[in-house]
């Protein structure tokens, strides 16, 4: 897996993604909320990507920072009359952030099974509060009544998404590049140490516990905006934010793009959202199942995921053309 | 911009004679998965059997076109979702469908938005006719058969308990019946509020024998749930202990009872519609569902739900000649009256938007050695949604 | 107590062999299926479809271990969990196609409904049918792993693999036995729960939750475990409800917190 050996400066081929958002916006216009969507996914599976592909950290309890970032935007505004967005993202930032650094401390020191459990309980202890405060977060009914302030005054989140779109790429670009500077510096190198080899990373004295709280919470951080992100450009709040479901399909998200490289989290959510919209109406069964065998098949064959394969695919392609450009 | 708009009405009126189809698009809505997913066939079979028996009556060279699509159970994201790319994408000119109100709710503000009136065929909490003015519901609401309910078991038990899923409906179902209970005399001895997903009726159940209420009164989301409830209660003794269930008639609905066993025997409810109903209309309805998809097959109020909301979208149709103005399906919707369908006279309210029905008093029976839902008597003739009407006396009550 | 017999085919899965096996609930929901089907459609007698759930399960477990679990064995813990979720994904999809997403109904024989009365108070029939099952699985499995020579052949490949190969055991068919025997188990706990908690495709997702806090309260690798966990739990369960319904589940969950942090091993777990 690339990472912190790379060379630190922004390759051409990393500005893509930025252009083919921005053609997106301007040549499907119809499909602009299904873009927001996939930009909020993206986020969400960066901030997965970084625990679990940089510091390996296995958890299911992902959506619990992303359900409270949800459930907090959405309440202080229907319930507090808050309307502007970005104190609505502060505020879930917020709240995600507390939650991560209490509950990393808390559950960090164990590993695996344990971990995953708790990570798990976490996640149905916030389901079932959302669940039961109904006076706050509208229980089982949703919370709706979301109002979202037009940004900076002038821009109304509208039904076509427009506005969305661009906020959430706003977003997304701000936290790639906060990733993008954790990934290269020495703190990224420790990540990277931790995830190989704990034990020698405890022998060369790095704090590792504290370093894997200061990762789960900026992890935490982002999911939490993206949470609230969705809240925002739905103006509504469900209880399956909280969801195991949804924690599973970003789990399938990021093993399909890739783990522990930050594209694959870019990479994973197009390809599976995409699908999802054109196959997922028509053959529902045959999505769920055909999901689950990709699944099985990624993990056996290619564990890599998409960008693992291209890997694999692209030395040849290199090693080709070098050798012909040698035969010359 | 309205005299363009006349001009070019008038322009399509001119050659709509020689025009070619005119294609109403109509955003069908609602569950095939998750939870109670059995639902949603109940909804599309009714207006696809509507469609096919009265496509005649459309104005000539108008076809319907349904885009179905699946909310896959309570989840308002997804909802809202499709019914964001029906508007946009698709560009329907009426959302429909609809089984959970969580889903109604976020949908309501994209129909609002766009302008595209939405005819709610089932989900039941009163308040969401309230969230857009181009809502209008043809199915029911909590209250129209909960507060009948409490007002009539009054008069016959001193005592009663109730135990409702924890979501809009049940809250409704909850506060309607407890009313009307208690204005009758009544005393309400507990009342405990179940988890939507996946609830163990055990310990609850115990809690109400404990408590030896006369009556238990139940309401959960129709289906398989109601199932595990009969279930509950009879392994649990309460039958025995001479505790009556009551509730609205999502707790026997047709399709369902077959699979409850003689235990649901008795049960009495409360509710607009019932397939075993003997009205002309309803044995016609009866007959055609059996003809179009089986002979053990039965519709039950879902469909019925749909079954009127299509035609009362048909009369919008026939009305404005196939060609939809939002505005003024609106006005058509809001003025509808049918006195003939299968489940009695039926209207729209025009303040509310909401449906107006007879409440019928029913006995769980066995007809022909199958288990049917017996209409014995009216309760309540059209009833108008009593919350909305309770707002009306007292707007300072929230 | 239906989480107890399921659970114990996923602690003698997972505490045995080491494998995460979140798809357990697959072979619950399984059996539950079969067992409906055979006690609904084709009439047969109750204890005869039991045993049917049970054995068909284990059939279909070993399938199963033989074509993908087995690649997975020395697989990283990441890899064994996304390859269950993609088995539970698919397992759902399958089950919705033919069954669709009703439970199928299932009427029990009379001899176990209704109630019976011990100690001054009424308790449904089959409760006490299922708690008495579970104290006999849990004896007969006890017996089985501490006293018999297989059991002891188990213990030994699980602690240390290429020494019991080195000693004569076929260590591969016995992993894929004890599989069968573990999904086998959660087969037969589907069945007999298929009154309780309604057998539909969401069953493994749903419940995956609970196998794995009464596994990992229970404590890996350990038999009586799982069975203190799950009997605190439902009590405790059941006590909530019937005292504080308010809170719901609340309790179980931040009691699971709590006792894992206290002891990260479970309560009876011998190995992490």
């Amino acid at each position: 897996m690339t990472g912190y050996t790379g060379n630190p400066r922004i390759r051409w081929t990393e500005w893509l993604p930025w252009l083919l958002a921005g053609a997106v916006f301007f040549l499907l216009p119809e499909y602009l909320a299904l873009g927001a969507r996939i930009l909020i996914f993206i986020l969400f599976a960066l901030s997965l990507d970084l625990i679990l592909g940089y510091a390996g950290i296995i958890t299911l309890g992902h959506s619990a920072f992303f359900g409270l970032g949800a459930y907090v935007a959405g309440c202080i505004s229907a319930k507090a009359g808050v309307t502007d967005p970005f104190v609505q993202l502060a505020a879930a930032a917020l709240a995600a952030g507390l939650l991560g650094v209490l509950t990393g401390a808390v559950i960090l020191r164990t590993r695996a099974l344990t971990l995953l459990m708790l990570t798990m309980a976490i996640t149905s202890i916030l389901l079932e509060i959302a669940n039961k405060w109904t006076s706050m977060t509208g229980g089982a009914d949703g919370l709706s009544g979301v109002t979202v302030a037009p940004i900076l005054g002038a821009f109304r989140f509208d039904l076509f998404g427009r506005v969305a779109f661009i906020y959430c790429l706003v977003a997304l670009f701000l936290a790639w590049f906060l990733v993008r500077r954790l990934i290269y510096s020495p703190f990224g190198a420790m990540l990277t140490g931790m995830r190989e080899n704990t034990t020698r990373m405890h022998a060369v004295g790095a704090p590792v516990y504290l370093r894997l709280i200061a990762v789960y919470t900026i992890s935490a951080v982002m999911a939490g905006v993206a949470g609230a992100l969705l809240t925002q450009t739905n103006q509504f709040v469900g209880l399956n934010v909280l969801g195991f479901e949804l924690a599973g399909e970003l789990l399938v998200m990021l093993i399909l793009g890739g783990v522990g490289r930050i594209y694959g989290a870019f990479i994973g959510p197009v390809v599976y959202l995409i699908a999802q919209d054109y196959l997922a109406k028509q053959f529902p069964e045959y999505w769920y199942f055909g999901i689950g065998f990709i699944l099985v098949l990624v993990v056996i064959f290619a564990p890599g995921g998409i960008l693992g394969l291209l890997d694999k695919c692209l030395p040849s392609w290199k090693r080709r053309s070098s050798a012909r450009a040698s035969a010359r | 911009m309205k005299i363009c708009r006349v001009a070019m009405l008038a322009a399509l009126a001119l050659v709509s004679g020689a025009a070619l189809a005119q294609t109403i698009k109509i955003g069908f809505i609602t569950s095939y998965s998750g939870l109670n997913a059995n639902l949603g066939p109940y909804m599309e079979r009714a207006v696809r059997l509507y469609i096919k028996q009265h496509g005649k009556e459309l104005p000539p060279g108008v076809k319907i076109e349904l885009l179905v699509r699946d909310d896959t159970g309570v989840n308002p994201d997804r909802a809202r979702q499709l019914a964001q790319e029906l508007v946009v994408r698709e560009k329907v000119n009426l959302l429909a469908g609809v089984v959970f109100t969580p889903n109604a709710m976020s949908i309501a503000p994209i129909a609002t938005e766009a302008k595209v009136p939405f005819v709610i065929m089932n989900a039941g909490t009163s308040v969401i006719t309230a969230r857009s003015p181009y809502i209008v519901r043809t199915s029911f609401t909590l209250w129209q058969s909960s507060y009948p309910l409490g007002q009539w078991a009054a008069k016959r038990y001193k005592t009663a308990y109730t135990m409702v899923s924890d979501f809009g409906p049940g809250h409704d179902s909850e506060e309607a019946f407890i009313k009307g209970f208690t204005e009758g005399g009544g005393k309400i001895v507990g009342s405990v509020r179940v988890p939507l997903q996946n609830p163990d009726f055990a310990a609850y159940m115990q809690r109400v024998k404990d408590a030896k209420p006369d009556a238990l009164k139940v309401f959960i989301p129709a289906g398989k749930t109601a199932t595990a409830v009969m279930k509950n209660f009879s392994d649990l003794g309460l039958d025995k202990a001479g505790i009556k269930l009551i509730g609205p008639g999502d707790i026997t609905t047709d399709e369902e009872l077959p699979n409850m066993g003689d235990v649901a025997l008795g049960v009495l409810t409360v509710h607009h519609y019932s397939a075993a109903a003997s009205r002309p209309a309803n044995k016609a309805f009866v007959e055609a569902w059996k003809k179009e998809y089986g002979a053990n097959e039965t519709p039950n109020f879902l469909s019925a739900g749909s079954w009127d909301g299509t035609a009362m979208i048909f009369e919008a149709i026939k009305q404005q000649k196939g060609k939809l103005d939002p505005d003024k399906t609106m006005e058509i919707f809001k003025s509808w009256k049918w006195a003939d369908s299968p489940r009695g006279p039926i209207s729209i309210d025009p303040e509310t938007r909401d449906v107006v029905h007879n409440e019928y008093l029913r006995e769980v029976r066995k007809v022909d050695g199958k288990l049917a839902n017996v209409e014995l008597e009216t309760v309540a003739t059209a009833v108008k949604d009593p919350w909305k009407e309770l707002q009306k006396k007292a707007p300072a009550k929230k | 107590m239906i989480l107890y017999v399921i659970s114990v085919g996923l602690s003698v899965t997972m505490g045995l062999m080491g494998f995460i096996n979140l798809a357990h609930g697959v072979f619950a929901m399984a059996g539950g299926y079969v067992f409906a089907t055979a006690l609904g459609r084709l009439g047969m007698p109750f204890p005869l479809a039991l045993l049917l759930a049970f054995v068909i399960t284990g059939l279909l477990s070993v399938v199963l271990e033989r074509l993908l679990y087995s690649r997975l064995y020395s697989a990283g813990e990441l890899a064994q969990v996304l390859f269950t979720i993609g088995l539970i994904f698919m397992a759902v999809a399958v089950a919705r196609a033919i069954y669709g997403t009703l439970a199928p109904p299932v009427f029990l024989p009379e001899y176990l409904r209704g109630q019976v009365h011990v100690l001054g108070r009424d308790f449904p029939t089959y409760r006490v049918f299922l708690i008495l099952f579970s104290a006999i699985l849990i004896v007969s499995l006890w017996f089985g792993v501490e006293r018999t020579r297989w059991g002891a052949m188990v213990r030994a490949a699980v602690d240390h693999r290429a020494m019991a190969q080195s000693v004569g055991i076929n260590t591969r068919r016995l992993f894929t036995l004890t599989f069968a025997l573990g999904s086998g188990l959660a087969g037969l706990g589907g069945g007999l729960g298929a009154d309780i908690i309604a057998v539909q495709p969401t069953y493994p997702f749903e419940h995956l939750v609970f196998f794995l806090i009464v596994v990992a309260l229970g404590g890996l690798g350990s038999l009586r475990g799982p069975f203190i966990a799950a009997l605190l739990l439902g009590i405790a369960d059941t006590a909530c409800k019937y005292w504080i319904p308010e809170l719901g589940a609340f309790l179980i969950y931040a009691a699971t917190i709590g006792v894992l942090l206290w002891r990260p091993m479970g309560l009876f777990g011998t190995r992490v």
